[in-house]
């Protein structure tokens, strides 16, 4: 996985509440045995008409904000299906950070699992980053990991929460699994004594 | 004595593999549930590692929701991309040595009513899938969540998880229910109270006097919804209902293990002062027959109801609210019952157990549906099937003019040809009506199958107690 440290790009915004996976990228795309090429549908239904063409006033679709790289979401983004399929076309899209008031569960596990940083704020620093954003190409926000910070296009800063555990292995890109495989031993040991108790598991 | 439990804290203590200074465990997983859509990415990232499969004998894998439920689909997937990745499934179970139920065996179905029909699924147990209806295990008091695709792949990997403790939610269902009114009512009742979000962070745990009174099918359409309510999973704690259910089932224990198995299982449940951090109460009495009106499961209202204005809601939710008016082509004011109706689907991981077959069956008995009216049942699996076709059930929905299919996901998100055209509207048992969901522009109300019947007769939304 490649390593998240800091990223200064364009935030988008997307007031919309409860956007749900398959806004994000709708079954039709989820048939492919590939993790990678999904950017190109993202927000599908809300960024093509059925010809195929670009609705000129989806946000991603406006020109100062094709090359978004933050979304700063209405709350409860990612909710439903937990289709990792919309945290690999957000990426493939080019997102880096979604802020929002709250996330899906599996979303925001998922997200993490593919360089991506889910921020959770509470609502007033939520709007005042979609006011940020709401000024287009200038509104190019900073996110630093390392710090937990978002500096804002005129230098509000704003501290967040970021899980220990979840921080470290972004920074460093680490791969889960690698990690857990390391731990081997103790998945012996609990397999055995699970064996003893609960046999017929 | 240690301090009182949750049924959670019971099954999470249970299953803790180790446990990092911050709270971050290494969770076991008992059972893990695979099919087609969110498993080949894992499998190939397997292969690319040069890593196996674990524990093979507790994974279980299941085509489902690609595959067609017309009666001629043995002839094959037409669609490429979904034959593929059907195809892929079946070698990838065959590669890596894992249970499997292929669309030929009669016992293919949706995933989250094989494993229980199986007894896969057993109390205590912690289940995975790559699935967000994984909830629906919650049923058995196992401890049931959906997993991303990479999670897929750690889990096959080294049949374990790193997650960190949810907070225990209670949701108690006092009293009775009335009649016409069923666990889809009572899930969706909670939704509307709590919000899409108000379950995010939490593992519920459904108690009270109408969920005993339910069936294992009856609870599984409650813990099935818990996603939907945003909580990472529901639970319902074991009991006679539950042992009766699994005892006998073909991966169920026998003999001295039953006997072992039942004695840990009866010891499942919340201790007397045990800590939830937030608790939800409803009265089963006053849950009515519902309908959902928008485009989200929380946009729920009872059947007696009129369709909502923008400015009834506050916050984001005034925006969202017109949006979903407009998709739905809905006006404020305007009766529920009112609404015209031209397609019907019974089935999906919500609703297509027998028992839900059982009850839409009573409304359609003897009758009719309304001309013009397209409406399918797609039992959950073969075995539904067959058991409705045995108990007669299958004939009253051909004689009503139902389609009467095989089994799989189908039209609950419409990956395979069993799509809404653009415009029509369709009330449906599944679980999400969200913008898209069973077909480009298409128009989804959630409702119970008794409801879904009653539409299918008149031709139009209908409170289902005017038919009883």
């Amino acid at each position: 996985m490649e390593k998240f440290t800091k990223v200064t790009g364009i935030a988008a915004p997307m007031p919309l509440v409860n956007i749900d996976t398959d806004m994000i990228i709708p079954k039709v795309f989820l048939k492919t045995i590939k993790r990678s090429g999904l950017g190109v549908n993202l927000f599908d239904e809300m960024r093509y008409d059925r010809q195929g063409n670009e609705i000129a006033d989806f946000v991603l679709n406006k020109p100062q904000y094709r090359d978004a790289q933050i979304l700063i979401a209405g709350d409860n983004f990612g909710c439903g299906s937990s289709r990792e399929h919309a945290p690999w076309a957000l990426a493939d899209f080019g997102i880096k950070v979604i802020v929002s008031t709250s996330f899906a569960d599996i979303f925001f596990n998922n997200s993490f699992k593919n360089g991506m940083l889910p921020i959770v704020l509470p609502q007033e620093q939520v709007d005042l980053l979609m006011k940020d954003a709401e000024k287009g190409a200038n509104a190019r926000m900073t996110v630093d990991l390392e710090a937990q910070e978002i500096t804002t296009s005129d230098g509000t800063v704003i501290g967040f929460e970021v899980d220990s555990f979840k921080k470290h292995c972004l920074l460093n890109g680490l791969d889960d699994i690698g990690l857990t495989l390391e731990k081997a031993a103790a998945i012996d040991s609990f397999e055995a004594v699970a064996a003893q108790a609960r046999p017929w598991v | 004595m240690s301090a009182p439990k949750t049924l959670y804290d019971k099954i999470w203590d249970a299953h803790v593999v180790s446990e990092d200074a911050d709270g971050t465990c290494l969770l076991y997983i008992d059972r893990h549930l695979v099919h087609e859509v969110t498993s080949p990415q894992a499998f190939e990232g397997l292969r690319m590692t040069g890593r196996k499969v674990r524990a093979p004998e507790k994974t279980i894998a299941v085509p489902d929701h690609n595959v067609p439920t017309t009666l001629d689909r043995e002839k094959g997937i037409e669609n490429e991309e979904s034959r593929i990745q059907v195809e892929a499934l079946d070698k990838n179970a065959r590669d890596f040595g894992i249970n499997y139920y292929p669309v030929s065996d009669i016992r293919q179905g949706i995933v989250h009513i094989v494993g229980p029909e199986q007894g896969w699924t057993l109390p205590g147990m912690t289940v995975v899938c790559g699935d967000s209806h994984t909830a629906t295990h919650g049923a058995f008091g196992a401890l049931a969540h959906g997993i991303g695709t990479s999670e897929v792949e750690h889990v096959l990997a080294t049949q374990t998880l790193i997650q960190k403790k949810s907070k225990n939610m209670k949701v108690e269902i006092t009293g009775k229910l009335r009649p016409g009114v069923t666990a889809k009512d009572i899930t969706l009742a909670v939704i509307g109270a709590t919000g899409t979000a108000g379950g995010t962070g939490y593992v519920i745990e459904y108690c009270g006097e109408a969920i005993r009174d339910l069936s294992m099918e009856g609870r599984m359409t409650v813990c099935n919804m818990a996603i939907e309510g945003g909580a990472r999973a529901g639970l319902i704690a074991p009991d006679e209902t539950t042992f009766k259910y699994v005892m006998g089932r073909p991966h169920a224990p026998k003999g001295a293990q039953w006997e072992a198995a039942l004695n840990w299982w009866k010891t499942l449940y919340t201790d007397e002062g045990a800590h939830f951090d937030k608790v939800v109460t409803l009265k089963g009495e006053e849950i009515e027959p519902v309908v959902t009106w928008g485009t989200s499961p929380e946009d729920v209202l009872p059947i007696t109801a009129t369709v909502p204005a923008p400015e009834d809601f506050t916050g984001g939710k005034v925006e969202a609210a017109r949006r979903a008016l407009d998709y739905m082509g809905l006006k404020p004011g305007q009766k529920l019952t009112d609404i015209a109706i031209d397609t019907v689907f019974i089935g999906s991981c919500t609703n297509g157990r027998i028992e839900d077959l059982r009850a839409a069956a009573a409304i359609l008995k003897g009758k009719k549906i309304k001309d013009g009216m397209r409406a399918m049942v797609v039992p959950g699996s073969g075995l539904v099937r067959a058991q409705a076709e045995e108990e007669g059930i299958a004939q009253i929905f051909i004689d009503a003019g139902f389609e009467w299919r095989l089994a799989g996901c189908s039209m609950c998100l419409a990956m395979n040809p069993d799509q809404l055209g653009e415009y029509e509207r369709c009330a449906s048992t599944s679980n999400r009506n969200f913008e898209g969901r069973q077909g480009y522009k298409g128009r989804t109300h959630l409702v119970s199958p008794a409801m879904a019947a009653a539409a299918a007769l008149t031709g139009h939304l209908t409170d289902v107690r005017e038919m009883m």
